[in-house]
Order: C-alpha cells, then structure tokens, then sequence
C-alpha cells in the first residue's frame, strides 16, 4: 500500500468518523477525534518549523495558548463573533510568533531549542498569572465562535467538519507551499544554510517567515481547541505540551507532510486505548517511543513505501 | 539583613545542586553532541532509593552510597541499552528517545512506591538549627548540603581542570574529533562521563530529598532549570556551568522573596498578586533570553573555558 493510498484511507476514515459516533450511539468519538484532528493541525504547524526547516520548537504551545486565550478573552468581554476572534487570535500569534522568532531564529541547534523554550515559559507564566483569566485552574467558555446561522459551532458534528475542513486546507497549504519557491528555499536552508547564504538568499528572513507560518498554524489550532473544550487553561501552554506536540510530529515522520498527522493519531489514540486497560499506559508508551527511535528513524509514516520510491 | 543571609544561603545551595546536575549533563553534550532529557530521572530515582534505604536502615551514610550507587547503575544501564545507539542520530532522535525513559522512569517509580509519593526523613543528628551569628540562625542539614555539595563541586572542578584526566574530558569538549584523532577512545570517555554525570545527579538527588516533595515527575523541573543552566553558561564548558548554576541559583532564590516585596510596595494588592508569581517564575527565563541575545554560544563558551 503506498502511502498516497494509505493518506485517502485515513482521511476518508477521519470523515466518516460522525457517522460512526451515529450508529454507535458513541458522541464522545466526535470530542475524541475532534481533538486528534485539532491536534494534528498543530503538528503540522511545528513539522512546518521541525521537517521542512529543520528548527526544534520547544515553545510552540504558546501559540496553541495565545489562539485558545483569542477565544478565552473575547468571550469573557462579550464579544463573541468569530470573524474578530479569529482574525485576532491568528494576528495575535503572527506578532508574538514575529517577535520571538526574530530574536530566535538567530540560534541553532540547542540554542534555538532553549531559547523557544525560554519564550514558552515565559508565556506560560504570564497566562497563569491572568487572574481574571482562570490563570492554571482555566476559564470555561460558554459560548462557542459565532459564524452566523450557517456555521453553528454548537453543533458537534458541524464542528468536527469544520475542524475537519481546516485540516485538509492546512494539508492542501502545506503540500502547495512544499512545491512553490518559498518552500524549496526553506528546505534548501535546512540541507545547508551556508551554500544558501552563498547563493544570495537572505536565509534570516526565510527562516523568520517558516517561525511566523507556523506559529498561525498552531494558532488556528488552538482557536479550535477553545472551541471544542468550552475551556481555556495556561495548561494548555507548559513545556510538557510542546514537548508532546513535537513528539506527535516525530512519531508519526516529520520528513513527510502526512506524518504528523498519523504520528497525533497513534499517540491520542495509544493514550485512549491503554488508559481503559491501565492508568499505567505511560509505562509502555516510554518504550515503544524508544523503540520507534531506535529501528524506524523516519516515524511510522515512513513503513509504508513512498510513491515517488516503490520498494524491491 | 538576617533574612537576605538565609536566602542567600539558600540560593547558593539551589545553584550547588545545579551544578551537579549540570556539570555532567553539559559535558555529555559537549563530548557526544548528546542532549539526555533522562537525566532527571536519575535525580528522581536516587532521591526515592536514598528515602527508603534511610527508613530501613536508620543510616544516613549508607542511603547516601545506596542512592549514588544507584543512579551510577541506572546511568550505565541507560548508555548501554539505549544511549550507545543514538550517538550518531540527530538531537531530536535523541530528545524523543530520552523523553519515552523519562515517561518510563516516572511510571515505573509511581509503580514501585505508588503516585502519592513518599517521605524523606532529615536525620535527626543534623535536623534543628544553628547561630551562625547572633539573631540568624539556619537549618543543619542545609548547612550540610551547602557543605558537600560545595566540597564535590570544588573536587570535581580541580579534577576536570588539573588532572590528565580531567584535561582528556574537556579536551573532548572542546572538539571531539580531534581528540579522538590524538588516540583517546571517545566512545568510553563518554560512556564514563554520562555515567559519572549520572552519580553526580544521584548525589543531588539524595541531598535534596528531605527538602523538597519526593514524588512521580520531580526531576522534570530540575532537568529544565538545568538546561536552562547548560545554555547560559555555554555547552561543554564546566566553568560556564558553575557560573551560570550560581547565578541561577542565586537570582532565582532572592527574586522569589524580594520581586514580591517590591511589587507589593508599589501597587495595590490585586495587582502584584497577579504581577508577581509570574514575574518570579519568569526572571530566570528571561536572563537566559537576554544573555543569548547578546551571547548565543552562552557566558563562558567551551572553546576559551
């Protein structure tokens, strides 16, 4: 089975998903897979800065927070139109992803890592500190992004679609950028960043627009997460959650564009399935990432044989 | 005055055992390029096997050789198992690999001594206060800590820095391949150094136990305030390490006490309530974002330390 194949397998799965939860009777399958696929968004933001540029984000649930807050804040204000909180929540992190990846995308290597962890805590702390705002213990939200009578977010399956709508747009914005010039650029960065300086590309810049793509994509992920939890929590911002968040783009083969889709869905799923069995679940978790490491460097996506590459 | 003593005293202490968990960590990274996220479960490990080996036995001592010991081991067991075949992978192979042993680390001790955690005794020879000047008096045991945390430091800086040894590890810091292109076996120098680094982690561990909650997960926040530590100060480089433990130590432990006060004298109640948990958790973040800014290979780069 290539993966072409296995990538229209998966996604037609994702979307009979309501259906499923319809004749099961089983509407926690939309929250379950609704956040897999809102989490998937998110790896597929931070593969745009890990695969495609080779820059290690250990901050990126910052922008998951900053869309959440965009939600969060708005709402608390009484404004709960989604077309002024969607615009600010994507403007919001297209600054503050402008800022930190201005003064971070300087760095490599360990450094870079440090240096957006540094930015995430510093986030994490301000939204903890936001009394008003549930700071750790987190606010509920009780109306969901008004889109008008068309678009009614309280209804779950309308939302799954909708969430499901944005992940195919982000996959079609990604695998278009991947062919267009910037991203040949930004791949060509992450090969050598010198030869890249040496044919005249102004590579800061480059990296610079890679950190601010990813850091809206993360946001858009966090403005649905808002959405889908009726919640929002500085939680949603710790160190652990980036951390998990590239693990998802890992596992799943952050070299290919579907990856870290699959990598969120073995993840959210593993947790779903062995938490029923044991709350031990993590036990087993730990070992199989480090097998995964071990004898499959190009994640899991990478067992299935490339299209472009049949195998003998 | 008294009270700036005492935090001063406890900040040193913080950046004591920074630097035993630094100083190993950095020198893996330095030597092998190896970024290890496993190594607060050695911390963990040593502080719960110190705990339980102090209940049964009553010895102080022997839960002290008991956790060291331990955390030697575990440190060995990791290299050989899992660390020797990440070497030649990339830093995010190797976070991703050492983040599953943390998770595995984590559950299995919740596994062994349950989730709530468990109870690390002072011993009762060093628990109670002493004078050290009129009007200030100070725990023992962290007196004592203070104490050997700051001897092992000051053994472990001479060894690195004075000794053929030490000058083989920093060499290995300073550039890997062509300390192997002089005849040293880099493979088993690492091997040692990420194994020692793992005792020396242990050693914090069990000096930290009685002071701070012994549970599931507590070496987490140590391992980033470490790295926090390893990137301010420069990676590979020792020196840098024990510089940037103090200053971390230091600024993070008075900032806790005094950006409260100050906030709490210039606004109303409400708004420093809300200011300064966040400023305090905040300063040592933002230090190392301003140190990197001017400095991005950290204070004290392994190449000149």
């Amino acid at each position: 089975m290539s993966r072409n194949i296995a990538a229209v397998l998966v996604l037609i799965a994702f979307a009979t998903v309501p259906l499923i939860a319809k004749v099961f009777d089983q509407p926690y399958y939309l929250t379950l897979f609704g956040r897999i696929l809102i989490y998937g968004i998110c790896a597929l933001g931070v593969n745009l800065l890990l695969g495609s540029a080779g820059l290690v984000s250990f901050g990126h649930a910052m922008f998951l927070g900053i869309g959440a807050y965009a939600v969060g804040v708005t709402e608390y204000y009484g404004i709960e139109s989604g077309f002024v909180q969607w615009p600010l929540g994507i403007a919001a992190a297209a600054l503050a992803g402008l800022i930190v990846g201005a003064i971070s995308v300087r760095l490599t290597g360990l450094y870079f890592i440090m240096i957006t962890l540094a930015f995430g805590q510093l986030f994490y702390f301000v939204a903890s500190g936001l009394a008003p705002f549930g700071g750790d213990d987190g606010m509920t939200i009780d109306t969901r992004s008004n889109f008008g009578h068309y678009l009614n977010l309280n209804n779950e399956t309308l939302l799954y679609y909708f969430i499901f709508a944005i992940l195919l747009l982000c996959l079609l914005f990604l695998h278009r950028l991947s062919h267009s010039r910037l991203g040949m650029i930004i791949a060509g960065i992450r090969s050598n960043e010198s030869r890249m300086q040496a044919l005249g590309f102004p590579t800061y810049r480059y990296k610079l627009i890679a950190f601010v793509l990813s850091a809206v994509i993360c946001a858009i992920s966090g403005l649905l997460l808002a959405n889908l939890t009726d919640f929002v929590t500085a939680q949603y911002m710790t160190w652990q959650r980036s951390g998990e968040i590239l693990v998802m783009a890992i596992l799943g083969g952050m070299t290919s564009l579907f990856g870290p889709l699959i990598g969120t869905t073995a993840l959210l799923l593993f947790e779903e399935v062995f938490s029923a069995y044991t709350e031990h679940w993590a036990i087993i978790l730990g070992p199989v990432l480090v097998l995964i490491v071990l004898y499959l460097p190009q994640g899991l996506w990478g067992l299935l044989p490339d299209a472009k590459r049949p195998s003998r | 005055m008294t009270q700036f003593a005492a935090q001063l005293l406890n900040g040193l202490q913080l950046g004591v055992t920074l630097f035993l968990m630094s100083s190993g960590l950095t020198l893996v990274l330095g030597i092998m390029n190896f970024v290890n996220l496993a190594h607060g479960s050695f911390f963990m490990v040593a502080a719960y096997v110190a705990a339980t080996t102090y209940k049964y036995t009553g010895s102080f001592i022997v839960s002290g050789v008991a956790a060291v010991a331990s955390a030697f081991a575990l440190g060995i067991a990791v290299d050989v198992v899992c660390v020797r075949k990440l070497y030649d992978r990339d830093h995010l192979a190797q976070v991703l690999a050492t983040f599953g042993l943390t998770l595995f680390f984590n559950e299995a001790v919740r596994i062994i001594w349950g989730a709530s955690g468990i109870f690390a005794a002072v011993p009762p020879a060093l628990s109670g206060r002493i004078e050290i000047f009129p009007g200030f008096a100070y725990p023992v045991y962290r007196l004592v800590v203070l104490a050997v945390g700051m001897v092992t430091g000051i053994v472990l800086y001479v060894v690195i820095v004075r000794t053929r040894a030490g000058m083989i590890v920093r060499a290995g810091g300073s550039d890997r391949m062509m300390t192997a292109a002089m005849g040293v076996d880099i493979r088993t120098l690492s091997a040692g150094v990420f194994g020692a680094g793992a005792a020396l982690a242990g050693l914090a561990g069990f000096l930290a136990a009685p002071m701070v909650a012994v549970q599931s997960g507590m070496g987490d926040p140590i391992l980033i305030l470490t790295l926090v530590v390893i990137v301010i100060g420069g990676i590979g480089s020792v020196r840098g390490a024990v510089l940037a433990s103090l200053v971390v130590g230091i600024v993070d432990t008075l900032g806790r006490v005094y950006i409260p006060k100050t906030i709490g004298s210039a606004f109303t109640p409400a708004v420093s309530d809300a200011l300064s948990p966040a400023l305090t958790s905040m300063l040592i973040y933002l230090i190392m974002t301003i140190i990197l800014i001017f400095k991005p290979r950290g204070l004290l780069p392994a190449a000149t330390g």
